[in-house]
This record gives C-alpha cells, sequence and structure tokens, in this order.
C-alpha cells in the first residue's frame, strides 16, 4: 500500500547521491527505518521541516513506514508561523535541522540522524487520526496557514504510479531535486522515482547555484522538473547552449508558463531528442491531474494536455451542468484515487474521513479543444502562485492587517498588488510581507488609496479596486 | 558616472542595500538576493555595462567582490 514497500527488491540500488558526493542505497533507509521506528509511536502527528537533504528525505520516509503522520513544513518557514503552527497541531513529533533546536524548548531530544533530530512533546492533548491520513501539506506554505490538505496512503500511492506510468520512470532515472520536498509537486516527483528503485541527485541548491550544475553534471541527470519561474530561469541561464547529454526530459508545473517560454522549450527539446512535458495539478489532488503527451508538446503548446493514467476531466456551467461542446470555458472537475480527503483546519479535522470522494472542482476556468486537449483559462480561487509558492491572498490580508487595518490583496502570478490606504507605510509593508513568507520583495508592489471598497455588510469588493 | 559607482548603483538599487553593505554582500545573505534576485540582479549588470554573462559566470557570481572579478572577464574595469 505504502511508497516504500517495494524498497527490499531494491537493496543494491542506489536511492540518493548527494551534492557533497555521498552516496545513499536503498539499503541505508532500512538501517535507518529500523533506528527510527524504535524511537516512534504509531499513528502520532509530527512536524517534518523539511529541506533537500539525506535525514529530511529519510525522515519523511520514516514516517510513511511507520504511519507517523508528518504535516509537511518549509524549514525556513518564519519562526512565528512556525510557533502559530506548533499551538494549533500541538504534535507529538518534530523532526527538524538540529540547529533549530533550541527553538522548541518543551521538546525532548530522542534521536539524532546525521544534521537531524527527533523531538518529542507532552502527546496528552494529541487527537485521533484517522486510519487512511498518511500526511499533510500546506495549502499556501509560505505564510503559514493553518489550513492542510488531508492525504491518504492511497492518494500517495496512486499518483506517484501514475506519474511513473505516463512518464515512463524505471529504475534507470535519475532526477535532480529543483524543488522543495515540502512542496506537493517537489515530493510527487520522489515519490513516483521511489516506487521504481531510481536514483533522486539530491541537492537544497537552486538553478542559480554553481552545486546545482555540478551535481547535475556528475550525477548525470536525466531529468529536471521545474515550475515556470525556474524555466524562465534556464532560459536566463542560456540553457539552450548547454551540452546535456544525460538530461532527456523536462517537466513544468506549478502554474502556467508563459506561451513564449513553453514554444521555446518545446521546440529546443524537440530539436535535441529529449522530451518536455507541461503538466497541471494541484495539492489538493496529491499533485498531478494532467499532462501534455510530449508528442504534442508542440502542436498543442499552451495546453495543459489530458487527465493522467486513472484521472477524468470534465468542464461544468454556472449550474453545474455538464458541459459537452468543445470550446466553451466552465469550472474544471476532476475525479481520480489521488483525490485528497479534504481539508484540516485543526486538530479535530485530522479523524475525518475522506470528504471529497474522490472528485475535486479545481476552481481552475479551463476549455477543451474538439481532440480533447484542455486549456486553462482563468482562476477563480483567491490565491496566486509567486514564484512557485501558492499564496493565498486572504491569509496575506489577514497578515498584513497586524500593520495596516485597512488593506486588500489581488494580483496575479509572480505579481501582488496590496491596496493600503496610510502612504507612509508602504515600504513597511513590503519588507514586513516578504520577511515574513520568505519571498523576494519583488513579487510584492503597493498602492495607496484612499479608501477600500466594501459592501455594505464589509466584504471587500475586489471588482472596484482597480478603479481606485 | 564613473564603472564603480554604477556597479555598486546596480546593487543598491536591485538588492535595496546600502553602500555600506557592499563589501561583504554574498548570495542570500540578504532577503533580496535569492534566486529571485540573482536572475534580476544578473539582468541590470547585463543592461548597465552592455554585456551578455556566460552561464558559469552568472552560476559562479556569489558575492559582490566576486562580480568584480567575473566583470574583468568582460572589459569592465572596476
Amino acid at each position: 500500500m505504502v511508497i516504500i514497500n517495494g524498497f527490499n527488491q531494491y537493496s543494491n540500488n542506489k536511492l540518493a547521491i548527494c551534492d557533497d558526493g555521498r552516496i545513499l542505497y536503498y539499503s541505508d533507509f532500512n538501517v535507518f527505518d529500523n533506528q527510527f521506528k524504535a524511537k516512534t509511536k504509531t499513528r502520532s502527528l509530527a512536524f517534518c521541516f523539511c529541506k533537500n537533504t539525506p535525514a529530511s528525505l529519510f525522515g519523511y520516509l520514516g514516517m510513511i513506514s511507520n504511519k507517523v503522520v508528518p504535516i509537511m513544513l518549509d524549514a525556513k518557514l518564519e519562526a512565528q508561523l512556525r510557533t502559530t503552527l506548533f499551538e494549533i497541531y500541538t504534535p507529538t513529533y518534530i523532526w527538524l535541522p538540529s540547529d533549530m533546536v533550541g527553538e522548541f524548548k518543551a521538546g525532548t531530544e530522542v534521536f539524532s540522524w546525521e544534521s537531524y533530530t527527533l523531538l518529542t512533546f507532552d502527546s496528552s492533548n494529541s487527537k485521533p487520526l484517522h486510519p487512511d491520513l498518511a500526511l499533510l501539506f500546506a495549502t499556501s506554505g509560505s505564510t503559514g496557514s493553518p489550513k492542510l490538505v488531508r492525504i491518504s496512503y492511497e492518494n500517495l500511492l496512486s499518483n506517484a504510479n501514475s506519474i511513473a506510468e505516463y512518464l515512463s520512470i524505471d529504475e534507470n532515472e535519475r532526477p535532480i531535486t529543483a524543488l522543495p520536498m515540502n512542496y506537493s509537486f517537489g515530493l510527487s516527483i520522489i515519490n513516483s522515482h521511489l516506487i521504481k528503485g531510481a536514483t533522486l541527485l539530491l541537492t537544497d541548491k537552486s538553478v542559480m547555484e554553481k552545486g546545482f550544475w555540478e551535481l547535475l553534471k556528475s550525477g548525470k541527470a536525466t531529468s529536471l522538473s521545474g515550475v515556470p519561474y525556474t524555466f524562465e530561469m534556464l532560459s536566463m541561464l542560456r540553457f539552450f547552449k548547454m551540452e546535456l547529454p544525460h538530461l532527456k526530459t523536462l517537466t513544468q508545473a506549478g502554474g502556467k508558463l508563459n506561451l513564449k517560454y513553453t514554444n521555446e522549450f518545446a521546440a529546443f527539446c524537440h530539436t535535441m531528442g529529449k522530451r518536455f512535458f507541461v503538466m497541471y495539478g494541484q495539492t489538493e489532488a496529491t499533485a498531478r491531474m494532467a499532462y501534455l503527451p510530449n508528442e504534442y508538446a508542440v502542436a498543442k503548446a499552451g495546453s495543459m494536455g489530458i487527465a493522467i493514467p486513472g484521472g477524468e476531466f470534465w468542464l461544468i456551467d454556472h449550474q453545474k451542468q455538464i458541459i459537452q461542446e468543445p470550446e466553451v470555458v466552465g469550472e474544471l472537475v476532476y475525479r481520480g484515487k489521488n483525490v485528497s480527503m479534504g481539508y484540516a483546519e485543526g486538530i479535530n479535522d485530522l479523524a475525518k474521513a475522506d470528504e471529497n470522494n474522490g472528485i475535486l472542482y479545481t476552481g481552475d476556468m479551463a476549455k477543451r479543444d474538439a481532440e480533447g486537449f484542455y486549456y486553462i483559462v482563468g482562476r477563480n480561487k483567491r490565491f496566486i502562485k509567486l514564484f512557485g509558492n501558492r499564496v493565498n491572498l486572504d491569509e496575506t490580508e489577514q497578515i498584513l492587517k497586524n500593520m495596516v487595518p485597512e488593506c486588500a490583496c489581488v494580483g496575479v502570478d509572480d505579481q501582488m498588488v496590496i491596496y493600503i490606504t496610510e502612504p507612509t507605510q508602504t515600504e513597511n509593508v513590503i519588507n514586513y510581507i516578504s520577511g515574513k513568507t520568505g519571498i523576494n520583495p519583488k513579487a510584492f508592489s503597493v498602492k495607496c488609496i484612499d479608501t477600500i471598497p466594501k459592501n455594505p455588510s464589509g466584504k471587500t469588493l475586489y471588482a472596484q479596486l482597480a478603479n481606485q | 558616472m564613473d564603472t564603480i559607482q554604477k556597479y555598486k548603483e546596480v546593487f543598491i538599487n536591485h538588492l535595496q542595500v546600502t553602500e555600506d553593505q557592499l563589501s561583504t554582500l554574498t548570495y542570500q545573505s540578504v532577503s533580496t538576493w535569492d534566486s529571485v534576485g540573482h536572475m534580476g540582479l544578473m539582468a541590470n549588470l547585463e543592461d548597465a555595462f552592455d554585456i551578455m554573462l556566460d552561464t558559469d559566470d552568472i552560476i559562479d557570481f556569489s558575492s559582490y567582490v566576486k562580480g568584480k572579478e567575473i566583470l574583468a572577464k568582460y572589459d569592465v574595469k572596476l
């Protein structure tokens, strides 16, 4: 049932090659797993503060193996947001970089492995966890949102299998980790390769760092995955001039890539005999829902593709009626075994059973062409992507209200616009929100207006903001 | 404007730092100089000096000081 069940047959395979040159075998995980099991109680809640390092990876796998339920968090999550989450979810364990141990004084150290430590906490307040619950992702990681997505063991396995199938992943693959493992897309790359006995090239470095490219070359990476912003960086890095004969596959998800880049990468890969997959997904569906088959990368550039193996899409209109005709825009609905169990907003929700029954209303507006390929045309949920980070606009407003009680956030991917009424605060607002979210200040701009338009019941009228 | 002043101002304006921070400024030492900031910094330097940086130089450009060495290769005398 779980991701790690097949590991025994891969004992002699390399599980990971690290950027310090170290090699970890699948058998190394078995050794870790036994030690970790001895220190953890099954069906308890944990925080996993993630980095792309062996210790972070093994901790995650150890929890899945022992049925400890991790909330996957960025190790760089801002300190106050971290504390708030801790108070809401009162985990029994925290697996974290050892240099962060001092920040959780109530914890007792029970186990250390390499640069990570396992802390345990008083579990007298712990609440029951639903037996199917495998892990939890944040809906808006960088704002420290307490709203989590509940992922089951079946979700993890079915999505990993579907991805491995349409990408033809086998044990000879060597993907390099360009995305964090607390991010559903990043974790899906890990899971879909480990179930096939492949070798991860494990690094915490970004494509803008020398160490990343050294590992990519020395480890002979076969695939590279990124969000739209990654591909903009690759373009700037003269990726099209690089000689990377082993790199056979590029995959892109995490938001819509500008058509100019889509065309460039599709054409380049076509010429060079490489594969380029544009894909679509959401954390609410574990990760992946759609992919554009490589052979259509050029002809259907701009499309998010078709449903993954085992999945199905349809579109609905405002009356929730199914749209039959092509080229008509409606809300995209997905059905598949990877659709999550639902959300959790607090500790009591962790006992809840599956609320979605395999159907996800994506909140994305899309159309389908006559040949069955889907195209995203808009989004009707209040979130945007900032350099690959999903950011909830309402939660951003809540954070900002500590500083500027009157504010409203809108925006498009990679550019949030914050409306305020206090002109002296412009610079403070940008520094504050950038500091809280850890996202580059260039992602935010501030506009000062006289008043935030609201309806009589006090709700912000976002559509009117642009007219101010 | 002399070249060193131009070099400094690209950092000061793009990374929102002060002149006294420059000599010790390295990649990821300030929140504005992450991978996103790095891409913009490189683009601004290319525009300011009318050069086209090679991949190896972009990923090797790890500090304010190191950047001076790199730009020297493009005949930018700082």
